[in-house]
């Protein structure tokens, strides 16, 4: 059963796409240079294919971000803020095991996007190098200020028993 | 300049280096730029001795963020239809990865090119494994 669990408003940002587009190390006058985008095909400048990614800066619940006056995650006077964090060696991580992307349009600065995040499949397997594995999918859609979907995005993440690295 | 179906052969592909040598720096950017934290990939004293990794990683989505820079030079931009993938294994710092994409289908009628899309890193070890599908010219 696939049932709505949150929905976030995302604003397309220039300066936010300049710096997205630095972060993954893209130097196409596209995502920066508004003269020349305008003569470019696609007429101004546009974001990125994985930038959608960002809109986990607007999730008012996103975990991965320290949320003010809480205990965080990471390391401050101690390896992490949390007490109920397994030790080492315990417990396992989520992690992203695959991102699917369907585009119906560019998005473009001014574009203010509503994400509808709903959860899909459920699913277990047994791996060999991290133990149990619980595989979840996260499916967002993506519409305009005009109510048009414009970018389906689809996550599987996956919970493992134990911490996980190559060989 | 986008592609031309007429220019396309199935099995043709395109490689580019994408990263030289990974940066702890770049990956803080990308979290800075995303918003997504996770001490996993900027925090060596919680990656090592809480979650028990031997260093701090990359963002899957870092790796595939700089495969669609590959693509989208390739393809043009705003050409993209699809694109996803598999994240296969963990990108390190200093990691040298190279993004290739080789034509699978030419769907003429539609003026539609699907790409498998692979991202390696020095040691041929696959990190990433997707594919994309494009609009190109007749």
């Amino acid at each position: 059963m696939e049932v709505e669990v949150v929905s976030v408003r995302l604003p397309v940002e220039a300066s936010h796409i300049l710096m997205f587009a630095r972060a993954i190390g893209d130097p196409n006058p596209i995502y920066y240079d508004a003269p020349y985008a305008a003569t470019s095909e696609v007429g101004s400048i546009i974001a990125p294919p994985t930038f959608t990614a960002a809109a986990a800066h607007f999730d008012p619940d996103h975990a991965m971000r320290p949320k003010i006056g809480e205990p965080w995650l990471g390391s401050g006077r101690s390896p992490t803020g949390r007490v109920d964090r397994p030790q080492r060696g315990e417990g396992g991580t989520g992690l992203h095991a695959e991102q699917h992307y369907e585009y119906h349009r560019p998005l473009r600065p001014g574009d203010v996007l509503t994400e509808r995040k709903r959860e899909g499949r459920t699913w277990g397997s047994e791996g060999r190098r991290a133990g149990k594995l619980a595989f979840h999918e996260l499916i967002s859609d993506f519409y305009s200020q005009d109510g048009e979907l414009v970018l389906v995005a689809r996550a599987v993440v996956v919970r493992t028993e134990r911490p996980v690295t190559q060989d | 300049m986008p592609l031309r179906l007429a220019d396309l052969l199935v099995g043709a592909s395109r490689s580019a280096v994408i990263v030289d040598d990974l940066t702890r720096t770049q990956i803080v950017q990308y979290a800075g730029a995303s918003g997504d934290y996770n001490p996993l990939h900027s925090d060596e004293i919680f990656a090592t001795q809480v979650a028990g990794y031997p260093t701090i990683f990359a963002h899957g989505m870092l790796t595939m963020g700089m495969a669609g820079h590959m693509l989208t030079d390739y393809v043009g931009a705003g050409r993209l239809i699809t694109f996803g993938g598999r994240f296969k294994a963990q990108v390190w710092p200093g990691d040298r990865l190279t993004a290739t994409a080789t034509v699978q289908e030419l769907v003429v009628d539609e003026q539609v090119v699907s790409l498998a899309v692979v991202v390696h890193n020095q040691d041929v070890r696959e990190v990433f494994a997707g594919y994309a599908t494009a609009r190109v010219d007749p």
